[in-house]
């Protein structure tokens, strides 16, 4: 295949890969839109393999490495549960980021890639791959580290060290100095001494930067880790002077980015603020807990399980608010069964969905999809909102931060501001909940001591299961 | 607090401050509403509709205006109601403070806190919602064409018919303020041809656009009064506008005049001669009969034939038009409460400190506040204090950034763009085009991408970053340059170590979000 016919076929790469995210528009054209992606990933990798700069002697290493990375990717596509999707999501976040070092360092060491480049060009080269691996290691390593909290085998707690935010700077200013260094070194093995330096500070700076994040704020670490990988990818592209790799890169990168300003817009916080990890104050600290006189006024009415059907009986109007909760007791599927009982007896039954509902964008959205409940009747908060006041009940499955009247009633809240689904407007609202705590902002939710608000204490699963039960009675 | 809404007592009238679906929203604000019984007659509202509507029905004023903490009311309040009411109560209506002194005094006498809404600043746009002069002139617009309909012998559109040809009716409208320009489009929409005139050159557009033709008086002098109203023109002006109006009246069917200039009588634009001149058959609406009529002949209230040309000189437009008149007039009060109440506690507060209240507030508990003084920006002005609503949905790409901040972006990215322009070598910038369109690209493109589709984004993006398995796979073996010393060991191993662990995101992640949007359903 020639070069021209292989840029041809790139383009065309190009043009379904841009089809592809468009097609995610509405859930009618998605499955076409994906099916875009992979034509597209095809003729893109056949126009490499079977282009000028691949010969004969690769196609063994090729098959093998694609049979074998394949074969994972599909099993693990094949096995992962809709509740960890997050965690897959970002472990291949990792994976992106890695083979971004990868190529980074080979590239370094070929000289075939530096072969006939001026001294600016060559000076350009250098910087290319410096930054491209600096990318691909904090991808890397944050992603790793995300999947950690994801998974839980790291608490979710924000670890703040002191003098973090002097760390980073500091570590900044050597990632510069060395890439001064690395600039200027006479051999590749000198070069190669400053570029791993540089790499071993910006792993730990993404172990770093993840670690200091809390769980709740997972969906903009998630989306923006996700930025990350595309930016990895359009650094590889320039250092290959590859237009298909810039392209896809800056759409991935240009949609993460996207993506983390609607979670951070969807919490009433700054990307900064995230990032700078913690919550609250400037110090750092948790948000105060409540100085005694901050303690909602009113009385917690609990109810049982068999209540809780009477009432969703009596309803014509109910709206279900999951929340990361019902991801964990693995409760959609209940629900669901819930949905289409009520449904059946006319009630008109609505999903509410806050955007950082769950640890990524989208979380709930996909759970609910899998418990086959309608995509049509789950509905945004803005699309909703505005219809709390004439819903008989509103369930609240396992959320806390994202139902706080607080963020609009009490100035002095540290959600305060924050958009919140209006749950105290209902006629009744019911909360399930294992237990009084308060949720990751770590602040007390007024909503509990509404009069018109009623809580259902217990595993979300065997509560709700419970409730059916009583409902099919 | 409690609303009450009483009968209008002036003769002939039949609008009501309220409407039974206005009440419904006042009540939502907090407060309670209370209904004179009968008050909503004259409009076709009943007192059951108010009643399921939420509000109280009052027999008789008396009680009404007794039980009131605020009264709605639409028309002057004459003498006897100024006696019904409490002390303190805040009444909200038409009063005319520079007509109605002595009223004034009265009010005042009641320490009352009057809001004259026809004492709105109309200048500023946020006024717009609550302005009743505005809502009411359209409405008397709209019937002084259908009374000059109701009385001329002809179709209004030509036709051409078996029975013969019709030519249409020509309409000479004179004054295109509100009033004016509801008739203009009226009559248009009736099939006639319209011509208007006003002293005000730069309403032509606006005639234009509603279907009439400008008619240009041959003199230069501008006419504009400030805050939307004429002046008193010059002499020579004067003169020729008489011959323009003299030569219309000769051609037209129908005149339908509107001009009013505040606080003087009405100017007399059509002369005896004028209406001698006419066709037989031909009509003129005065809609400035109350105060004195544009016409020579004009008898205020009565329809007269002069000449063989009628004359309908209603000063009761709007009560011919209750029920629409009613509706949008109660719409502005309600605007004006939401203003006043933006707690919506049902407690209203007179903040002197907004340029509309001011303007409208003529006597604040008992103390005479009008004349308010001039307002900073008398033109045009762009919207002030409009809270700016937060993007409600994720499909446009946000409002616009404040202009600073968009000021200081340009000029980064300018610079930065300077930087790379000034150092960096042609191929690279070939290649940063293309990364800085795919970046738009990119942002146009997932801004639409529905909420509930995020994961599988996130996932579909995950495995098109495999993307980089090229970068590798060019890397394992390509066409060798002889005479280079490469590390092809090195280089492979990591070079196939790219390609496998992109593998896993390219089929992974494919496979996965497919898994995952079969499961999307209706």
């Amino acid at each position: 295949m020639s070069a021209s016919l292989a840029t041809v076929s790139y383009i065309g790469a190009i043009i379904l890969f841009i089809l592809s995210l468009g097609g995610l528009s509405n859930p009618e054209s998605s499955r076409r839109g994906n099916l875009y992606g992979m034509i597209g990933m095809t003729i893109a990798v056949l126009a490499t393999v079977f282009g000028p700069r691949v010969t004969a002697a690769a196609l063994p290493w090729i098959v093998v490495a694609m049979v074998a990375g394949g074969s994972v990717g599909l099993y693990a596509a094949r096995r992962v549960q809709m509740t960890q999707m997050p965690e897959l999501v970002a472990l291949m976040h990792s994976l992106v980021g890695l083979a971004a070092m990868l190529v980074g360092f080979a590239n370094y060491i070929d000289p075939m890639a530096a072969l006939n480049l001026s001294a600016a060009e060559k000076a350009i080269h250098e910087i290319e791959i410096y930054v491209g691996i600096l990318i691909g290691a904090v991808t890397f390593a944050g992603s790793l580290i995300a999947f950690g909290k994801l998974s839980a085998k790291i608490g979710g707690k924000p670890l703040l060290l002191p003098g973090r935010h002097l760390m980073n700077l500091a570590g900044l200013l050597v990632v510069i100095a060395f890439g001064w260094q690395f600039m200027h070194a006479e051999s590749v093995s000198a070069g190669m001494i400053a570029l791993s330096v540089m790499t071993v500070i910006a792993l730990l700076f993404g172990v770093h930067m993840v670690m200091a994040i809390g769980g709740a704020d997972m969906p903009v670490v998630v989306s923006m880790l996700n930025s990350y990988s595309g930016w990895a990818a359009a650094a590889t592209g320039f250092m290959l002077n590859n237009d298909l790799l810039i392209v896809v890169g800056a759409l991935v990168g240009s949609s993460g980015a996207i993506l983390s300003y609607i979670m951070c817009r969807a919490m009433n916080r700054n990307f900064i603020s995230v990032i700078a990890g913690g919550f609250g104050t400037g110090a750092g600290k948790p948000a105060k807990k409540a100085d005694g006189d901050a303690v909602p006024a009113g009385e917690v009415v609990p109810v049982s399980a068999i209540e809780t059907a009477e009432l969703l009986k009596d309803a014509k109007s109910v709206i279900i608010v999951p929340g990361y909760g019902m991801a964990v007791a693995q409760a959609q599927h209940t629900v669901n069964e819930i949905t289409k009982l009520l449904r059946e007896r006319g009630v008109n039954v609505r999903f509410g969905i806050h955007p950082v509902a769950g640890r990524m964008p989208g979380h709930m959205n996909v759970l609910l999809a899998e418990a086959r409940v309608p995509y049509d009747i789950v509905m945004e908060m803005d699309e909703l909102n505005a219809d709390f006041p004439d819903t008989d009940v509103c369930m609240v499955i396992g959320a806390n931060d994202i139902v706080n009247p607080a963020a609009q009633e009490d100035p002095d809240s540290p959600i305060a501001g924050m958009p919140v689904l209006e749950v105290w407007r209902a006629k009744t609202s019911i909360v399930m909940k294992r237990s009084m705590a308060t949720g990751y902002a770590g602040v007390d939710n007024p909503l509990f001591y509404k009069e018109n608000n009623r809580m259902l204490f217990g595993d979300a699963k065997k509560m709700l299961e419970e409730v059916l039960a009583a409902l099919k009675a | 607090m409690r609303i009450g809404i009483p009968a209008e007592t002036y003769a002939g009238e039949k609008r009501v401050a309220t409407v039974p679906e206005i009440a419904e929203k006042l009540i939502k604000l907090g407060f309670s509403v209370a209904v004179e019984s009968g008050a909503g007659d004259g409009a076709n509202f009943s007192d059951d509709a108010y009643r399921t509507a939420g509000a109280q029905i009052v027999e008789g004023a008396a009680r009404l205006w007794a039980q009131s903490d605020i009264v709605f009311k639409v028309t002057v309040p004459t003498r006897a109601e100024v006696e019904l009411m409490p002390d303190g109560i805040t009444l909200i209506g038409f009063i005319w403070p520079a007509q109605n002194t002595e009223l004034m005094q009265q009010l005042a006498g009641k320490r009352a806190t009057v809001l004259a809404i026809d004492a709105l600043p109309r200048q500023l746009s946020r006024a717009q919602k609550m302005d009743a002069l505005t809502s009411q002139a359209g409405v008397a617009g709209y019937r002084a064409v259908i009374e000059a309909a109701n009385v001329f012998g002809r179709f209004f559109n030509g036709q051409i018919t078996a029975a013969g040809k019709v030519p249409p009716a020509k309409v000479f409208i004179a004054g295109a303020g509100v009033a004016g320009l509801a008739a203009i489009g009226t009559a248009a929409g009736l099939g006639a041809i319209v011509r208007a005139n006003d002293t005000r050159a730069e309403v032509a557009d606006q005639v234009k656009s509603l279907g009439g033709d400008f008619v240009k008086v041959e003199y230069e002098e501008e006419g504009g009064g400030g805050g939307g109203y004429a002046k008193v023109m010059s002499e020579g002006f004067q003169l020729a506008q008489r011959e323009m109006y003299a030569r219309q009246a000769r051609e037209v069917d129908i005149i339908i005049t509107t001009a009013l200039i505040p606080g003087r009588p009405a100017p007399r634009l059509i002369t005896a001669e004028m209406v001698q001149s006419m066709r037989p058959g031909s009509v003129i609406v005065d809609m400035a009969a109350e105060r004195g009529g544009n016409c020579e002949l004009t008898e205020p209230g009565q329809v007269v034939v002069k000449h063989g040309v009628t004359i309908v000189g209603y000063t009761d437009l709007n009560s011919r038009l209750a029920r629409q008149s009613s509706t949008l007039y109660a719409t502005n009060l309600f605007r004006l409460t939401e203003e006043l109440c933006k707690t919506k506690d049902g407690v209203i507060h007179v903040n002197m400190e907004d340029d509309a209240i001011r303007g409208l507030t003529v006597i604040k508990d008992g103390e005479i506040t009008w004349p308010a003084p001039a307002l900073k920006l008398p033109a045009a002005k762009p919207a002030i204090a409009k809270p700016v609503a937060a993007p409600a949905s994720h499909g446009g790409g946000g409002a616009p950034a404040p202009a600073g901040k968009t000021a200081i972006l340009f000029g980064a990215a300018a610079l930065l763009f300077l930087l790379i322009g000034a150092f960096a070598p042609a191929a690279f910038l070939g290649h940063f085009t293309v990364f800085v369109l795919a970046c738009f690209v990119g942002y146009m493109v997932v801004w639409n991408v529905t909420p509930a589709l995020h994961t599988p984004l996130m996932s579909v993006t995950n495995a098109i970053s495999s993307i980089i398995a090229i970068g590798a796979l060019v890397q394992i073996a390509p066409p060798l340059v002889t005479g280079l010393d490469r590390p092809d060991g090195w280089i492979l191993a990591l070079a196939v170590g790219g390609v496998a662990l992109t593998a896993v995101n390219m089929f992974g992640g494919f496979a996965v979000t497919r898994r995952m949007l079969a499961m999307f359903r209706k």
